[in-house]
């Protein structure tokens, strides 16, 4: 998302009319633009022309550096750092550590998932963002075409808005 | 309006009724639940959580003498030196996983129906891990060291802690699960905290607006957002699901892994678990009808319908643990082991002989009212049989951990428990700490997720999908 540029956004009520709307706009050939709605609405990403999120290689990759890490420090401090007999099991139990590996595996692919999300995927936390409807968070949907795609022209896109229905337009200095 | 008892629907299969009563829009469930954050508390919340907080006052006073007398004011001694410290632990750890059940299997599943109760359950999860995580840690008759359990360096070789040792397991498992359901249920939240930023800013109230802005992150909600929140979402939901079934198999490792009779049993792993998910339930349905009647506008998103299929879940893992039961004493005579035979006569018909048929009414047999419809849909009946079911799961550890302790092989070995009044007093009073931070959560954070419910508003619906 065009982090900080200005453009045109577009006030829409109605769940179904956002939807038209964000696919009328790609198909006309804009890029650079994005639906704000309150809620995760059904065929979006398809409309906005949203890949697939890369989240789950985050997970894939902090998953198997916690195996791994559980794997070796088990390892190190049973067997290596100081072995000690406890009952006379072997210094390198390994199907007695299987437990804290797998925990770990857990706990570094969800916490990393959580943070690549929150600071890099979204950019968060973003202090003061700027507002252009406040009730965008609550039934309202916003439709933002930014000042940075080729196809733009802040009179023509506000004229595209109201022709897909939109219920108010505002010229956005920054969002 | 609540619809309750919307007769025309109440025939229909589940996926043509309307999740939702009350024909609302978008905005209403904004305003409905948001207002419930927003407004001044009631005067019932109030008297509930003056209730609460004076048992947990109490239970602080308990826990005090507790750790500054020490651990000879409670029950345990020889030869049972495992009370009601690991019974409770167990007990609430076991009611948190019916959260992230509801949280997180059926996300993966796509019931739909859990989206008005899955934040309270989360809450539930939350609260009774952090009830639970002070017993074993009160249990080491030494809670100031209780940093000794994790493996950090340090300047005495370096000493690490045993890894083959199931109690370090379970530090592990617990610890990883509050963390990873903590995530998971601030991760649902930000974007409803986002929608109670935009609307203290619209009334201009600044405190509301900085501490709702700081905790939404700067949410906004555009496509590409919603793409990676909902992935990761996902993926937290993936990721919870075995951990949840790890956490009470790991739990059970405390008891299977030994050798004593009554505790050295292969089932335990997924019997605890039946177990965990039959206890949490039956705790959010007392939560749940308490919240009906404290707020009462939750009617309309937790309905008698959410209530039925929590108490057919409630009667179907009831009879598991019964099937369980009826294994463990099959097991016994079967493995033709005299000391697994006499553990579980003795069990049944010993000296504690109470607490088994008390486990057994509570857990098998009262629960079978369910069968017939209009006790699954009668508050008072399923709050009465869900507080039932609370008592029958915890004798059930109580069971497990005291009946196998009190005569092991040895006969010269043999000894009775009691509890004490400090016994007790632990025992109640840690109701008195979660219910005080549940009522404190449903004060202060929406208690039904906003952002979730607007997309199945029309489910079940003419014309919707």
């Amino acid at each position: 998302m065009s982090n900080n540029k200005g453009g045109v956004m577009g006030i829409f009520t109605d769940e179904h009319t956002i939807l038209t709307a964000a696919e009328k706009t790609r198909l006309k050939g804009f890029k650079d633009f994005d639906a704000i709605t309150p809620y995760p609405i059904h065929g979006m990403e398809e409309a906005v022309g949203v890949k697939r999120s890369w989240i789950p290689w985050v997970t894939l990759i902090a998953g198997a550096a916690g195996c791994l890490f559980g794997l070796w420090f088990t390892w190190w401090t049973s067997a290596v750092s100081w072995p000690i007999n406890v009952g006379g099991k072997p210094m390198w139990s390994l199907p007695a550590f299987i437990p804290i590996i797998f925990e770990l595996t857990i706990l570094f692919a969800a916490l990393a998932s959580v943070k690549v999300m929150i600071f890099v995927a979204l950019g968060l936390p973003k202090v003061d963002p700027p507002v252009v409807d406040l009730d965008l968070t609550s039934h309202k949907f916003g439709l933002f075409v930014s000042e940075r795609d080729g196809m733009y022209n802040a009179r023509e896109v506000q004229a595209w808005m109201q022709e897909l229905g939109a219920e108010a337009v505002h010229e956005v200095g920054e969002y | 309006m609540s619809n309750d008892d919307n007769s025309h629907n109440k025939n229909k299969p589940l996926n043509e009724k309307p999740l939702i009563a009350g024909n609302k829009t978008v905005k209403d469930v904004t305003d409905d639940i948001s207002s419930l954050v927003e407004r001044v508390p009631g005067l019932k919340w109030l008297m509930m959580i003056g209730g609460a907080k004076a048992l947990l006052l109490f239970y602080l006073c308990v826990l005090t003498a507790i750790i500054g007398i020490g651990m000879g004011l409670m029950g345990v001694n020889h030869p049972v030196g495992w009370g009601t410290d690991i019974v409770t632990f167990v007990f609430w750890v076991g009611i948190g996983h019916a959260g992230t059940l509801i949280s997180a299997v059926l996300y993966l599943f796509r019931q739909k129906w859990r989206t008005s109760i899955a934040r309270s359950a989360e809450a539930m999860t939350v609260f009774a891990v952090a009830t639970a995580g002070i017993f074993p840690i009160i249990h080491t008759g030494r809670p100031w060291l209780a940093f000794w359990l994790f493996p950090y360096p340090n300047q005495r070789g370096p000493l690490w802690v045993n890894f083959r040792s199931p109690l370090i397991w379970d530090v592990f498992a617990i610890s990883t699960y509050a963390t990873v359901s903590i995530v998971f249920w601030y991760v649902g939240m930000v974007p409803d905290f986002a929608t109670l930023r935009d609307r203290a800013k619209r009334d201009s109230k600044k405190i509301s607006n900085a501490i709702f802005g700081a905790l939404s992150l700067g949410w906004r909600g555009s496509t590409r957002d919603w793409s990676h929140y909902e992935m990761t979402y996902l993926i937290l939901a993936a990721l919870s699901t075995p951990l949840v079934l790890s956490v009470h198999s790991i739990v059970s490792f405390d008891f299977a892994v030994a050798q004593l009779p009554g505790w050295h049993t292969t089932i335990f792993p997924p019997y605890f678990v039946a177990g965990a998910i039959f206890s949490g339930f039956a705790m959010v349905v007392t939560l749940m009808t308490l919240i009906r009647i404290a707020v009462p506008v939750f009617k309309d998103y937790i309905t008698l319908d959410h209530m039925e299929l929590m108490n057919k879940i409630i009667m179907t893992t009831g009879m598991l643990v019964g099937y369980a039961y009826a294994s463990e004493f099959f097991i016994a005579w079967y493995s033709g082991s005299q000391y697994e035979g006499y553990a579980f006569i003795n069990r049944a018909f010993g000296p504690y002989w109470w607490s088994y048929w008390t486990m057994v009414s509570c857990n098998v047999l009262i629960p079978q009212i369910f069968w017939i419809k209009k006790m699954r849909r009668c508050i008072p009946v399923m709050f009465v049989v869900s507080i039932f079911v609370n008592i029958g799961m915890w004798f059930e550890r109580y069971v497990i951990t005291v009946t196998s302790l009190h005569r092991d092989f040895l006969p010269a070995n043999w000894g009775l428990f009691d509890m004490t009044f400090y016994d007790f007093g632990a025992l109640v009073g840690s109701f008195g700490m979660f219910f005080t931070l549940f009522l404190l959560y449903i004060q202060a954070i929406p208690a039904v997720s906003i952002a979730e419910v607007k997309p199945v508003l029309n489910t079940g619906k003419e014309g919707g999908h």
